[in-house]
């Protein structure tokens, strides 16, 4: 069962510019993108920076409402409402089913509000009543490994990791049906990284989350994702069970990634080869496939006709022009 | 093994020391001692808050006001009649200008905080070529040009003449790296320089960063918090924890066998691009103290799974010896002290 769908979701940003402020062009920060997340899965979304992986995420929280597209959701069993379309108050009741777990855990915690404050707070705009929130507070502080005394304590008496933690509370205080987590790990250091990258595996188990994951750090992606979808320049440019995406990548991008990696291990080094050149500005991205000025494979066909994101096979979805013919390197 | 080669700098014992307002000293950094070598990459790696970075500064003497070097030396050519200590020297003086940039180069890890907004990219550069050695604004112009050239840049001649916020984040890291070559340092310190850019781009620079280490035999002191970056990249490996180098190794011990509980933690917890579906990492408990609540003895002890009571929280590992591979932990002395006694009986 799907708890979203996501279908030909598109996001402009106008440039304006002169004394009238008239439109002189778009950046296309996502242009037709699709893809589902059924309950109890956790999806991907990885890119380089400014591929639109945010605004796709906060177009799903609809912090942003999208210039075109569906997004499809479903608040009940069985149900489904297409929150693209939605004024703010439609959009109330819903948005207790859909949280966000923020990057940054330093700038996302109110500094004035106690712990146990801020864990509430979901529930008391929610109109839950004072016993009850006492004790779901407890309870969640329990289920995210924060000891019942944080509760009375400020965010500064806390570590990065914890902070997390606490933003993890509050995410989950609603019993949210979607999580939507945007970096959620990439300001921590590493040892602290894995704490909360279990937590949040322990978390996908016992309360059975669907999760889209939004994240550059494809190592981080391999542990918590069932499938991964890859942005290039405002478009998914593959999609692919995250082992088969791994192992098999379909899209040269894809590829360029993994081997843009270091890996942390120094008997394989000089395997990787970094893709020349830059991400194309999404403001005016190249005619035909956007990765065509990096793309080692490329042909004419390549800088003219735009590739389609197809089934190429075993479940996987690529969209490049040569995906059929080229065997390209995974990691195991 | 270390290469034995003359180092180019000698960082020997350093303790620094930060003043907090409202409260005592806080101490960054607790006898640390590392060589740099020409021709080589140490990395040095640890989580925020180990001294990586307070290293790099004391070395440059560009630590913050409140901030003063307690103890140590910091040699330059050492072992030569040049040897100079750079803690003796006047932080403002004109000996350390000459040194900052003209022997001693700095990458940041944001480039803008290396760069002006106000002036062109050409200008800054000429400036760090003309500061050091003046000559000329027309053959200045032709080596930034040349530099521009080297490190990657495409289109040197128009690109000169371009401020840094209309370059993109991969293109300003490689005028910072011009900007650090400028004037043709032989000992290169890089401060998380790819921590700020994607994967692809970070992997150009990499590249980068090894060509130009390669041909010019700089002493490339990296300092990173990513293993991965150290595999790929280093020759020797400091690990730095709470102000301390808790261990030093050539980069295929510190992978391969590595010795401080620390080291081995902090390998396990790495994500692996290779792990079954959903499967945990190894966590190290805890998290990083506050540098002023430092721990008693040695700084890991309440994260350390092999903690020994009574040891390892009363009193401090020796720190590693300079210029041999080892750990600060009693725990490898011990078994160090095990071997070698098996030795003795066996040649008894």
């Amino acid at each position: 069962m799907n708890m979203l769908e996501v279908s030909g979701l598109t996001k402009h940003y106008p440039i304006n510019a002169g004394i009238l402020r008239r439109e002189v062009g778009r950046v296309r920060a996502a242009e037709d993108v699709n893809f589902t997340i059924s309950k109890g899965e956790t999806l991907a979304l990885v890119g380089e920076s400014g591929c639109g992986k945010t605004t796709v995420a906060r177009c799903i929280l609809r912090a942003l409402k999208p210039t075109s597209g569906a997004i499809r959701f479903s608040p009940a069993d069985g149900e489904m409402v297409d929150l693209a379309p939605l004024s703010k108050r439609q959009l109330r009741p819903l948005r207790r089913h859909i949280q966000l777990i923020f990057q940054d855990p330093y700038a996302s915690l109110n500094p004035r509000m106690m712990v146990g404050d801020i864990i509430a707070e979901p529930l008391l705009v929610n109109g839950v009543a004072s016993a009850e929130r006492h004790r779901r507070v407890m309870e969640l502080l329990d289920l995210v490994g924060l000891p019942a005394a944080a509760r009375t304590r400020f965010p500064h008496a806390f570590s990065g990791g914890q902070r997390q933690r606490i933003g993890i509370a509050r995410a989950l205080a609603l019993n949210p049906r979607v999580i939507v987590a945007d970096e959620p790990v990439s300001a921590l250091d590493v040892s602290v990284q894995a704490q909360i990258i279990n937590l949040l595996l322990d978390l996908q188990e016992q309360l059975g989350l669907s999760t889209l994951f939004v994240a550059h750090d494809l190592g981080v992606v391999r542990h918590v994702s069932d499938r991964v979808a890859v942005m290039y320049v405002g478009r998914i440019v593959e999609v692919a069970p995250t082992v088969a995406l791994y192992a098999t990548p379909r899209h040269p991008y894809t590829q360029a990634l993994m081997s843009a990696v270091p890996k942390a291990d120094p008997l394989m080094r000089d395997a990787a080869a970094a893709p020349i050149g830059e991400v194309a500005d999404p403001a005016n991205p190249p005619p035909g496939c956007a990765f065509n000025p990096r793309c080692p494979f490329v042909v004419d066909r390549c800088r003219t006709e735009r590739p389609v994101l197809r089934d190429v096979g075993a479940g996987q979805l690529a969209a490049c022009h040569r995906a059929e013919e080229l065997t390209l390197a995974g990691v195991g | 093994m270390v290469e034995n080669s003359l180092p180019l700098v000698s960082v020997r014992n350093l303790a620094v020391e930060f003043t907090q307002h409202g409260g005592g000293p806080v101490r960054a950094l607790d006898s640390v001692s590392l060589d740099l070598r020409p021709g080589r990459v140490l990395g040095v790696v640890g989580e925020s808050g180990c001294g990586k970075s307070v290293t790099a500064r004391a070395m440059l003497r560009i630590l913050d006001r409140n901030g003063a070097i307690k103890n140590g030396q910091i040699l330059l050519d050492p072992g030569t009649p040049q040897q100079t200590d750079i803690t003796a020297l006047p932080g403002e003086g004109n000996r350390m200008r000459e040194i900052r940039g003209g022997r001693i180069g700095l990458i940041f890890q944001e480039p803008m905080a290396a760069l002006s907004m106000q002036y062109t990219v050409g200008n800054q550069l000429m400036e760090a070529i003309r500061v050091h050695n003046d000559p000329g604004k027309a053959v200045a112009r032709e080596r930034v040009i040349k530099l521009l050239t080297d490190v990657g840049i495409p289109r040197p001649e128009t690109r000169i003449d371009t401020y840094p916020f209309q370059l993109s984040g991969g293109l300003r890291q490689r005028v910072g790296i011009a900007l650090a070559l400028a004037a043709d340092p032989d000992v290169l310190i890089a401060d998380e320089p790819t921590t700020a850019l994607d994967v692809t781009t970070q992997a150009q620079i990499l590249a980068l960063l090894r060509r130009l280490q390669v041909d010019k035999q700089i002493a490339l002191m990296l300092i990173t918090h990513d293993m991965g970056v150290i595999a790929q990249m280093a020759d020797d490996v400091a690990v730095m924890y709470l102000g301390r180098v808790v261990e030093f190794a050539p980069v295929n011990e510190v992978f391969g066998a590595p010795k401080h509980p620390y080291t081995q933690a902090l390998l396990r917890s790495v994500p692996n691009l290779r792990a079954p579906p959903h499967s945990r990492l190894a966590t190290i408990g805890g998290a990083v103290p506050q540098p002023n609540a430092r721990p008693s003895g040695c700084p890991f002890h309440p994260r350390c799974p092999d903690m020994m009571p009574g040891r390892c929280d009363t009193t401090a590992p020796a720190p590693v010896p300079p210029g041999q591979a080892g750990a600060s932990c009693f725990k490898v002395e011990d078994a160090a002290r095990v071997a070698a006694d098996v030795k003795v009986e066996v040649r008894a």
